[in-house]
């Protein structure tokens, strides 16, 4: 268990992260906060994808035209292709979801989820 | 041939190209979303029925490799027997339902940009052959998603849309762990690829699979609404507006749920489905709980929509029970009762928009003697609770049958049970209705203003009923659909034959 966590800490880093996202999701009562936890939940996975490639001694995945390209030794090039689509996906579900944020805030005058669940059961 | 290959990327690029048209030209012209749109999805129709015609016909299964570049690299769209009739479902409603929107609905250009991204998100759902594509298209119709919840006037809507937002969120990327785990045991992305690399997956490797299944599987159940992770659903429904409503209500989820199928089949295969321990055990458990508790919530819902959202909860259940069962014959009732749910719903949102504008009745109780006032709306709902229930000759009661004859041969008997069980409790939210709308005589007091209605930005967002505004198109729709769904009853041994070619791949 131990040397499975000194050789993959980076993956048990990572769901560590995407705990902490989740539960900022799901405990915090403050909207803007919650969004943040989306993002943070988002963030861990696409480091988790740039983890997954990284190989030890590896270079960066530029293959240099003379060189002999067999023994090159490099990085996964495709999840991080990947991680750069996904970014862009949650740039804008990030920016969705702040838009909504405000037109919340500027029916409801408040921000936290309990103040908003009170004010919707008085209507 | 070669004009063929090109379709499914037309189906996928025209749509958000022509997202970009209603905004621009908005500049200048007033109101030309409308009319963008219209020629847009008839257009995708069309498209899409010829690419039916091909498929069908020759029984071939279009591809396209994207900038021609190999499986290993490029991303592939494949129209095969399943994804065409899903993009002809899409490609249908999302059509029809522009006949609502066209006086009813939300106006404005904005509002047809993210009409036609949210179509062309489905349809490159549908068409992928990609596993990490999937879920780009995934986030993408849920952009499109939240944004038409949210183009609701009250405030509820953006509360729905946001809370929609988060938990859409959360699925799309359990979803995308998931493909991250895949791609970990087998360095492929392309479900073909993926497909003939698993089986030889040993080892360690093994449980990185298991557990992107089960990542993938709680990924699709919070976006196909599987009970406990439901609870977008019913406020989503109830709070979008009423022309958005049979669009999402017919179509997000049900190609969520096609995708799943998609990967569960075309990835991992129904051999892993079935030799793995708990695997289909847990998808058949899901499916079923998700069946009862939704049944059971719709019943004791006092407004239409919100009772019709719960029942989705319940029949996607039923699909995902489907899924579980691993026979032949429940994948083919899934894909027909997908099919059938997606129209009977889109009709039945609709027969509830064209009501509600018209009379502004929106509980149950106010439907009380509507078949005197709106006789031809109450005839065609009717018919589709009907084809919701499962009563023959519709295409409600065909999904059923295939689906109750798959958990028969797989001997799944609690399973039958369930559908027994959850087609009286159908019958019991759909007969309440009925019996309001045509035995209970109407209220002679004045209706009271429903609640609900956002008092904080000074109390005007209850539009005033006016018969009126109800078009031919609106009553059109709804007629259509309701036709639809019996003509469509007669048909279920022409979905087996067309399902055949797919089914028999995947189980061999």
């Amino acid at each position: 268990m131990l040397e499975l966590l000194a050789t993959h800490y980076a993956y048990a880093l990572m769901f560590v992260l995407i705990a902490i996202g989740l539960y900022m999701m799901i405990a915090n009562q403050n909207l803007v906060k919650k969004v943040i936890g989306v993002s943070l939940f988002q963030t861990a996975i696409f480091l988790f994808f740039i983890s997954m490639a990284y190989v030890e001694g590896g270079s960066a995945p530029i293959v240099p035209a003379e060189e002999n390209p067999g023994e090159l030794v490099v990085a996964s090039p495709l999840p991080q292709v990947i991680v750069l689509t996904a970014i862009v996906v949650g740039v804008a579900l990030t920016a969705v979801a702040l838009a909504l944020v405000v037109r919340i805030y500027a029916e409801y005058g408040t921000l936290r989820e309990d103040t908003l669940t009170e004010v919707r059961a008085d209507e | 041939m070669s004009s063929v290959d090109l379709v499914p990327v037309l189906l996928i690029a025209t749509p958000i190209l022509a997202a970009t048209l209603p905004i621009a030209l908005g500049l200048r012209f007033d109101r030309v979303g409308w009319s963008i749109a219209v020629l847009t999805t008839t257009g995708l129709f069309a498209a899409t029925a010829f690419l039916a015609t091909v498929v069908y016909g020759d029984g071939t299964t279009v591809t396209h490799a994207l900038g021609d570049f190999p499986r290993q690299y490029g991303i592939e769209l494949v129209a095969d027997e399943l994804s065409t009739l899903i993009a002809l479902l899409v490609t249908g409603v999302a059509t029809g339902v522009l006949a609502y929107t066209r006086t009813g609905g939300p106006r404005g250009n904005t509002f047809y940009t993210g009409y036609l991204l949210l179509t062309g998100g489905l349809l490159g759902l549908t068409m992928t052959g990609d596993v990490f594509n999937l879920f780009v298209f995934l986030e993408i119709t849920g952009l499109g998603t939240y944004a038409m919840i949210s183009s609701g006037d009250g405030p509820e809507s953006a509360v729905a849309a946001l809370k929609y937002l988060i938990l859409g969120t959360v699925g799309a990327s359990m979803y995308l762990l998931g493909v991250g785990f895949l791609f970990m045991a087998t360095g492929t992305l392309n479900m073909a690829e993926l497909a003939t690399a698993l089986p030889d997956v040993e080892g360690q490797g093994e449980t990185l699979v298991r557990v992107a299944f089960a990542f993938v599987f709680v990924g699709f159940s919070i976006k196909v609404a599987q009970w406990p992770l439901h609870t977008w659903q019913p406020d989503a429904y109830q709070h979008a507006p009423d022309g958005v409503t049979p669009l999402i209500a017919a179509l997000v989820s049900t190609v969520s749920a096609y995708a799943f199928g998609r990967v569960a089949f075309t990835v991992f295969g129904a051999d892993f489905l079935a030799t793995t321990p708990y695997a289909s055990e847990v998808v058949v458990t899901v499916g079923s709980i998700s069946v009862l508790a939704g049944s059971t919530l719709a019943v004791i819902q006092r407004r239409v929509k919100r009772m019709l959202a719960y029942s989705s909860v319940s029949q996607f259940g039923l699909i995902v029970a489907a899924y579980g069962l691993v026979t032949e014959t429940g994948l083919v009732g899934a894909v027909v009762h997908l099919v059938g749910h997606g129209l009977t719903k889109a009709g039945l949102f609709a027969a509830v928009a064209v009501i509600s504008v018209s009379t502004g009745a929106r509980t149950v109780d106010e439907y009380a003697g509507l078949a005197k006032r709106r006789p031809v709306a109450a005839m065609a709902m009717t018919v589709l609770l009907v084809s919701l229930v499962g009563i023959p000759p519709s295409v409600g009661f065909v999904g059923k049958w295939y689906i109750a004859l798959g958990a028969v041969e797989a001997e799944l008997w609690p399973v039958a049970a369930v559908i027994f069980l959850s087609t009286m409790l159908t019958l019991a939210y759909a007969a309440r209705l009925l019996e309001k709308m045509y035995f209970t005589p109407a209220a002679p007091t004045e209706r009271p203003v429903p609640p609900g209605a956002a008092a904080t930005d000074g109390g005007s967002p209850v539009e005033t009923a006016d018969p009126d505004r109800v078009t031919v198109g609106m009553i059109g729709l709804v007629v259509v659909a309701a036709v639809l769904v019996v003509a469509l009853g007669f048909a279920g041994g022409t979905f087996y034959d067309l399902l055949e070619p797919f089914v028999e791949e995947v189980f061999n």
